[in-house]
């Protein structure tokens, strides 16, 4: 892992983007910064667009308006595994049609470091053994995919991303499917990954979640920004009411952390 | 480092076996037949030792042609099927999802009724194969804008349904003495009337269209983690896709062109594969094309003699496939969508 510092500038910044499929916008006006040690997290009602601002910033569909700076660089003007060698996509879940193992599919991330025609050599797999073994699932490495858990799928998703080598993570509802251990499970990688130094940014339903996770947040609805900044600024019970227009009243844990009912 | 060479070490034994039973294979194709070969005179007529003269005419002219059609026909339907199936990313789909086969027949069959010579008759098949996966295409860019899984199926169910509506209107016209005897047996498939000149007309195509297949096994294998994964990871998905569904539809086309329409090998084979090598592409690819090959052989082989007339492969293939999908959709049905 490279040194990280302060002084050094965001993996990824947009400015005054307009998102959406075709002509249409979905929401306008977004700015945002992801630096390294940061959880940006996303929130916003069902169809608010989380899933189209994700695609957009992997540069999977092109901004409607607006530009996207990723590693100092232009997304537009990058390749595809340019962009991938910054920034790894986990996504919802794991569905592979073949019964793949948990290594087969970590494997997979070495695919943005490889030119077209090479195949994975002993470097690539002890990469994705490192990654394994850094989230702490080395004894899945052999398992068929299809019959692991639904937390352990995205352990292995997320193992991927790191044997990708990216800069940063983009995580969409991460937590969605998962029971309460699993969740557990995945927000503690994802809290040690931040803390290591990679940024990661996510979208949740649940605002508990949020809270508890993310140093930063975006909430975004129909047509544009509700609120943006630093997460405990941003995730109040008033804000939160707004975003999903229904009353939202907090309380504070005993440890000091703020819930929302 | 050892989990990883102990994988790979079993993949080598594996694929070893395999290529060992597709030459075991052979050699039973060679020897049997009308005339049959000891495997002295086999070894003598390929090493060109001790080549016995009858044995030579036998298999210069008819057996070797035919069974080495067979080997490629089988592998390359076989590595058809595992491409498609991968980019569709749906284990049931076959090469004769896009229309191909049925595109590819409609043009032989018409070169049959015309009355064109045999190798015109090759290069029609092959034509409208392609022009048939090129329609299913254009129509769903233009329907989607884009090559969305779905739709494309669906087009090719359309156009499949339009150039067997084609088929038959042929069957009408053609000659019923003559022509459609041969027409039916041929959209049935058969090697029976294969000559070396046909193999060196198609195994070039056939070839032309492994070589993508097999330089960018990996990277392929990629692509069955849908479009949006795949781009992120790194991978130029759309053009390797585009690439892909060319290269399998060459050698479908080809496969086709030369033998008629046989069913069932690029559905089921690549299952085999898979219990045989693991799910990568990259490794069932090979074992793909060798159990392709040998499957091929052993049933060309039985149609020209288990009975006093040839049994068209098709129907061989459909008996031997039928009860292999069923066993796949109880086993697997509830993971496969679209």
């Amino acid at each position: 892992m490279e040194p990280v510092t302060q002084t050094r500038q965001p993996l990824l910044q947009a400015q005054g983007l307009s998102i959406g499929h075709g002509r249409e916008a979905l929401i306008t006006g977004i700015d945002l910064t992801l630096a390294a040690g940061q959880v940006l997290c996303l929130l916003g009602p069902n169809g608010a667009g989380k899933t189209t601002l994700f695609r957009t910033l992997l540069g999977l569909i092109p901004p409607l308006a607006g530009k996207i700076t990723l590693g100092g660089s232009d997304l537009a003007l990058l390749g595809r595994a340019r962009i991938a060698r910054h920034l790894a996509y986990v996504p919802q879940s794991l569905q592979p049609p073949f019964a793949y193992s948990a290594f087969d599919i970590v494997l997979m991330g070495a695919a943005a470091r490889l030119s077209g025609l090479a195949r994975p050599g002993p470097r690539e797999e002890a990469k994705a053994h490192e990654a394994l073994e850094r989230l702490g699932i080395s004894d899945l490495a052999r398992r068929d995919v299809t019959r692991l858990s639904g937390g352990q799928r995205q352990m292995v998703l997320i193992a991927r991303a790191l044997a990708q080598g990216a800069g940063g993570l983009v995580m969409d509802e991460p937590t969605a499917s998962l029971d309460f251990a699993n969740r557990a499970q995945v927000s503690e990688a994802i809290r040690r990954l931040a803390g290591e130094g990679t940024p990661v940014i996510l979208s949740t339903h649940d605002p508990d979640h949020a809270a508890a996770l993310s140093s930063h947040a975006l909430l975004i609805n129909r047509g544009g920004v509700v609120a943006s900044g630093p997460a405990a600024q941003v995730l109040q019970a008033e804000t939160l009411s707004r975003l999903y227009g229904t009353p939202v009243r907090q309380a504070i844990s005993p440890d000091g952390r703020r819930l929302f009912y | 480092m050892r989990l990883s060479f102990s994988l790979a070490a079993s993949f080598a034994v594996s694929l070893a076996g395999l290529g060992f039973a597709l030459l075991l294979v052979m050699a039973l194709g060679f020897a049997i037949g009308p005339y049959p070969l000891t495997p002295g005179q086999i070894l003598g007529v390929l090493t060109g030792t001790e080549p016995d003269p009858r044995a030579y005419t036998v298999l210069r002219n008819i057996r070797g042609p035919r069974v080495v059609s067979a080997a490629l026909i089988g592998a390359a339907l076989a590595a058809a099927g595992a491409a498609y199936q991968t980019v569709f990313r749906n284990p049931l789909v076959s090469p004769d999802i896009l229309g191909v086969s049925a595109g590819a027949g409609f043009g032989a069959v018409l070169g049959i009724l015309l009355g064109l010579p045999v190798m015109m008759i090759q290069a029609m098949g092959f034509g409208f194969g392609l022009g048939t996966v090129a329609l299913v295409m254009g129509l769903s860019l233009a329907l989607r804008g884009g090559a969305q899984l779905l739709v494309m199926v669906l087009c090719g169910i359309v156009i499949g349904a339009l150039v067997g509506a084609g088929i038959s209107l042929v069957k009408l016209l053609a000659d019923p003495d003559e022509q459609l005897p041969a027409i039916t047996f041929w959209l049935m498939g058969s090697l029976a009337g294969v000559k070396r000149l046909d193999l060196m007309a198609a195994a070039p195509a056939i070839l032309l269209g492994l070589v993508p297949l097999i330089a960018l096994r990996w990277r392929i294998g990629l692509l069955a983690m849908g479009d949006d994964e795949a781009r992120a990871m790194g991978v130029e998905a759309g053009r390797l896709r585009l690439i892909v569904i060319a290269a399998a539809t060459l050698m479908t086309a080809s496969a086709v062109a030369l033998a008629g329409v046989i069913g069932w090998i690029g559905l089921m084979v690549p299952h085999m594969a898979r219990l045989a090598a693991g799910p990568r592409f990259d490794r069932m690819l090979p074992a793909a094309l060798l159990i392709g090959a040998g499957f091929m052989v052993l049933v060309d082989t039985a149609a020209r003699s288990i009975a006093l007339i040839e049994v068209p492969l098709g129907i061989l293939t459909a008996v031997l496939g039928a009860p292999v999908f069923v066993v796949l959709l109880a086993r697997g049905a509830r993971r496969w969508s679209l």
